[in-house]
Order: C-alpha cells, then sequence, then structure tokens
C-alpha cells in the first residue's frame, strides 16, 4: 500500500433512514493504480462509491481526498479531480454525443462560462480515447448500448479528473464492449496516472484488471489487497456464499475463479 | 453549414421577423395607419390625431406584447429544464394564476394603486404558487414527475381561477377593468404602466440568458448536474427568481396569456436543438413575435372587435398541449 493514497475512508457511515449501509468503514485506494471494487449486490459499493464523489453524505466518519476532508471541499472543485460514471445514466432526449461531452467542462468554466481552448482540446482528446468521433454528432438515443455507454465515459473524461470511479461500467453491455471499457480504463492508468476504482461484477475480470481489489460485505471491508494476495476459495465462500476453486490463470497467473456445480460440491 | 452557425441563422431570422411584424403591428387597429405616418410619430410628433395614436395605444401595445410574449416564454424554457418536464410552463404549473389572484386581492383590496405595487403582488402571488405545486407535486412516492407537478398545477389554478373570479363578481367596479385583462390582453396598457414593470421583466430576461449556461447544466438532470459539481440548491433557486420576475411580471403587465410558455419553448427545440443555451435567446425572440405578430392578426382580420391576443394563444395552444402529453405518455409514463 502506497503511503499517500489518493482517495481514503476514515470510520465512514452511511445511513438511509434507520439502516446503516456503510458502517464505519475503513479503506484507502492507492494512487495511479487500477481499484475493484466487488462485494454482493446491498453490499454497500454504489453508496460507497456516491460517497467518495462527494454526491453521498456521511452520518459519521470521512472521506479524504488527497488527504483533506472531501466534505470541506466545494462541489465544484471535487468535480475538477474526482469524475463518476453512473450504471444506466441518462440525457435529455434528442441531445448529441459532443453536446453531452461539452457538459464534462462544467467545474472548469467560470460563471458565465466562456469556450477555450482547453475546453476543445479536452473534449477532442475524449472523443478520440473513447473512439466517438465519427458519432460526435449523432443524437444520443440512436446510439446502441455500448456506444452510449462510451458516450457518458467520454463526458466523464472531459472532466480530466486525476480520480475516475465508475460504477458498474459493464453491466447489461456484451462481452466485446465490458472489454472496450475495462481497456480503456487500463490505458488511462498505465498512460496517464490516472486513479481508477471501478465496481465490477464479475469477480474474474477484476482479477485480470486491477492491481488492488477491495472486497466488501454488509456495508464494511472484508479485505483488501493484490488479487493473487488475498482470492481464495475461502473468501469467495465468505463473501458470496459460493463454494469455487481459485487457480492461477494460464495466461498471467492472476486467480481465476471456478464456482462448483452441486455434484461437485457433493463430491468434495 | 455547421451547427454554431445555422443556430445563429435561426435567431437572425427570428429577429427579422420580429421587427417585420413589429412594424406591421404598429399600423394595423381600428385605423390603419401607414408606415410613414408611425416613423413620423417617432422622428417628428407633431400632435395630431394618427401621431397620438401611434404614440399612446399602439406603441405601448406593442411594448407590452414584446415584453410579455418572451417574459412567459422564456420562463416556460427555464421551468421544463430545470424540472425536466416537457409539459412545465407558467401556465399550466399555476404560477400565472396565482400572480393574477395576487393582483385581483391588491386591486379590489387598495383601489387605483401604482403599477409598482401591483407588480410585487404579482411576484408573491406566483412564489406562492410556485411553492405550493411543487410541494403537492412532489408528495407521496416517486417524488416531482412532470404529470403529478402539472395535474397539481391544473387543480391550483382551476382553485385560484374560482377564487379571482369570486372576487371579481363580488367587486363590479373592479370586474370591468380586470374581466379583459384576466384572458390576457395587451390592448390599453398605459405607457406609465409599462415603464413600472418592464424593468422587472428586463432584469429577468437579461438574468435568463446570461445563466443560460447554468440552465443547460440544470437541465441535464440533477444526477448529471450533481456530478459535473453543480451546486443544484444555488441555481435551482436563482432559476425559480427569474421565473417569478418573468412570469409575475409578465401578469401584472399583460394578464396570464396562457399557452405561449409552452409551445415556443418546444418549437424553439424542434429548430435549436436540446442546448438550453440557444433555446432561451430562441423564446425570447419567438415569444415575442407570436404574440406580437397574433395581436396584429386579429386587429387587422377584426378590426372592429378588441379580441384579447390571450384567446388566440389558447386556440394555438390547446391542441400543441394535448399533442405533447399524449405523445409523451405513449413513450412512457409520466
Amino acid at each position: 500500500m502506497p503511503s499517500d493514497p489518493a482517495l481514503s475512508a476514515r470510520g465512514a457511515s452511511i445511513g438511509y433512514r434507520d439502516r446503516a449501509v456503510i458502517d464505519g468503514l475503513d479503506l484507502n485506494v492507492p494512487r495511479g493504480a487500477f481499484t475493484a471494487l466487488i462485494g454482493p449486490n446491498g453490499s454497500g459499493k454504489s453508496t460507497l462509491l456516491r460517497a467518495l464523489a462527494r454526491l453521498q453524505s456521511l452520518s459519521s466518519g470521512q472521506i479524504l481526498l488527497d488527504g483533506r476532508a472531501l466534505a470541506t471541499i466545494g462541489p465544484r472543485e471535487a468535480a475538477r479531480r474526482v469524475g463518476i460514471l453512473f450504471q444506466g445514466a441518462s440525457a435529455p432526449e434528442g441531445m448529441t454525443v459532443s453536446e453531452l461531452v461539452q457538459e464534462g467542462r462544467y467545474p472548469h468554466r467560470s460563471l458565465f462560462g466562456r469556450w477555450n481552448r482547453a475546453d476543445e482540446a479536452a473534449c477532442a482528446r475524449a472523443l478520440r480515447l473513447t473512439k466517438l468521433e465519427a458519432l460526435a454528432d449523432r443524437p444520443l438515443d440512436t446510439l446502441s448500448g455500448g456506444q452510449r455507454q462510451r458516450a457518458f465515459v467520454a463526458m466523464v473524461l472531459a472532466q480530466e479528473t486525476g480520480i475516475l470511479l465508475l460504477d458498474e461500467p459493464t453491466t447489461y453491455l456484451d462481452l466485446p464492449h465490458q472489454l472496450d471499457i475495462l481497456e480503456l480504463a487500463g490505458a488511462l492508468v498505465r498512460e496517464e496516472g490516472t486513479t481508477v476504482v471501478a465496481a465490477i461484477h464479475d469477480i474474474n475480470q477484476a482479477a485480470r484488471y486491477a492491481a488492488h481489489l477491495i472486497v466488501l460485505k454488509d456495508g464494511a471491508v472484508v479485505t483488501a489487497g493484490p488479487p493473487d494476495a488475498i482470492v481464495t476459495p475461502a473468501l469467495i465462500e465468505e463473501v458470496f456464499a459460493v463454494k469455487a476453486m481459485v487457480v492461477p490463470s494460464p495466461v498471467d497467473g492472476r486467480p481465476l475463479i471456478l464456482p462448483l456445480t452441486r455434484a461437485e460440491r457433493e463430491d468434495s | 453549414m455547421s451547427t454554431l452557425a445555422s443556430r445563429r441563422l435561426v435567431l437572425l431570422g427570428l429577429a427579422v421577423a420580429l421587427c417585420v411584424s413589429a412594424a406591421w403591428s404598429l399600423t394595423v387597429g381600428t385605423i390603419a395607419l401607414p408606415l410613414q405616418t408611425i416613423v413620423a410619430a417617432i422622428i417628428d410628433f407633431d400632435g395630431s390625431r394618427e401621431h397620438l395614436i401611434a404614440a399612446t395605444v399602439r406603441f405601448p401595445r406593442l411594448l407590452a406584447g414584446l415584453i410579455a410574449g418572451s417574459a412567459f416564454a422564456v420562463a416556460g424554457a427555464i421551468m421544463q429544464a430545470v424540472t425536466n418536464n416537457p409539459l412545465a410552463s407558467p401556465g399550466i404549473l399555476g404560477i400565472n394564476a396565482g400572480a393574477a389572484l395576487a393582483i385581483v386581492v391588491a386591486l379590489s383590496v387598495v383601489d387605483g394603486g401604482a403599477a409598482g405595487v401591483y407588480v410585487w403582488c404579482a411576484f408573491a402571488g406566483a412564489a406562492a404558487a410556485a411553492i405550493v405545486v411543487y410541494a403537492v407535486g412532489s408528495a407521496g412516492r416517486g417524488g416531482a414527475t412532470p404529470l403529478k407537478l402539472a395535474l397539481a398545477g391544473a387543480i391550483l389554478s382551476a382553485f385560484v381561477g374560482s377564487l379571482t373570479t369570486a372576487i371579481l363578481i363580488f367587486d363590479t367596479a373592479s370586474l370591468d377593468v380586470v374581466r379583459v385583462w384576466s384572458i390576457g390582453s395587451v390592448e390599453g396598457r398605459s405607457l406609465a404602466t409599462i415603464m413600472a414593470i418592464a424593468p422587472y421583466g428586463l432584469v429577468g430576461l437579461a438574468g435568463a440568458l446570461l445563466l443560460r449556461g447554468q440552465i443547460a447544466t440544470l437541465s441535464l438532470g440533477p444526477e448529471i448536474a450533481a456530478q459535473l459539481g453543480q451546486n443544484l440548491a444555488v441555481w435551482r433557486l436563482a432559476a425559480a427568481a427569474i421565473v417569478v420576475l418573468l412570469a409575475g411580471g409578465a401578469v401584472a403587465l399583460t394578464g396570464p396569456i396562457g399557452f405561449v410558455g409552452l409551445f415556443v419553448p418546444h418549437a424553439a427545440r424542434l429548430i435549436v436543438g436540446t442546448d438550453y443555451r440557444w433555446i432561451i435567446p430562441a423564446s425570447a425572440l419567438g415569444g415575442a413575435f407570436v404574440v406580437v405578430f397574433c395581436d396584429a392578426l386579429l386587429r387587422a382580420v377584426l378590426p372592429d372587435r378588441d379580441v384579447p391576443v390571450g384567446i388566440a394563444m389558447a386556440l394555438i395552444g390547446a391542441p400543441f398541449f394535448i399533442h405533447l402529453a399524449r405523445s409523451r405518455t405513449a413513450r412512457r409514463p409520466l
């Protein structure tokens, strides 16, 4: 664990009414690395990501951004430093890809916001990285699900934040589009030193792309660390209540999870 | 042609159409005045009957139409942006009815007060109606959905409208003054009245144009606006204040001209796209054009009867509202 995490939580609790979704959670997000957040549905992944983006207030504890309490940072400054992609985001009917991407410049613009060269360059880069240049003038509602997801990724990239939070970026996408998004996130980490935190359902994909895993269950961190150090059959059973075999992947040696069938479970 | 150039061309075309219909509106009426007489009345006023008509009847009428048309249309555009609601407008959501009731109450309590006083009553009435409709429309499950807000607005409009009528029935003195006004008319405004109210409308329009970028970001919906770092509470409040200034001021000036605030922003969206940085100026020009043109057309077709322009707007707007509600509900529940 690097000594200066990009984001960290200290005793963070979040509750809706009387139910605690996140309860006294501590975590560190390593700077310039790909972190995957895994855990069953309802474990608090989305809520945690919202809190890390300053979109969800804590009932107690705090979130630190570069060591500074996130709550003391204004919304615009926070949006210049942390970008978030929601699952199932939607935009007004008829809006084009480039119009959506240009909105990503909001936190960088002054009150009456004149458009400048830096804005232009950031949008061009976002469209290039997401391979959307040819679709820039198309209305979002004429695109496929994967293209639309890339358009929202492009909007977040136009924010030019050092930290990128992705809430289940691959859900509802077919395999090639899932890999597109994960490859893009990986490239941003390698080439630009971006800090990525992605909630990912598929544990094998998470272990394959992320250098650091944070495992969440019932609003608390079960364990965190490099995939090959923490992913074990015992962990999978504890967190997901699934019996599985864990083998090193023949491609890169990272852990590969093979859930057992009922017959195999009864055999063992 | 680039999108930017074509959008500029649309605004230019609207400005030209507005100037032409403004000039035409000065010439038509009970007595037709040729354009030369109008020009002469401006540059070389000689006190003749024609010049007096131009200066005291036609010009005030044109100014009232320009300001109210712009104000209602821009107020509607802002409301549609901020509530993400295609059915929103100052008429549908009861803002106009609230402002109208406040003015009628003021008129029946203090007879013959200055227009500068009534306009503040209109602001108070508009703001109170906005708060009530939002509170009622967002109660219960699912929050402030478009249809619930429209229903709350319709209920408030009906209730407040009956109160307004009741006051008018018992107070026959103000009935005649207010009867024509309550449907929305640009007729018979004195220049003094317009000068007392116009500044508020112009401040509202200037605010809407200056903040059109913020309004455009609000129109992306609360989720995206918040993730981009927009301070929702601050900008929603600023937008609401502008709507109250525009709709309240326009109601004080011409009475509640309905539907301009609904269909002009939609027409603007069809022409310039979904970006409110363009919809707002297009609505300002388009709203002024529609009201001034329709008022002139009514006078040209029916020179002997002064038909309030609000009636013409209702004839155009009501079928449009039905179409909009039907096509939207067919695609997804409101």
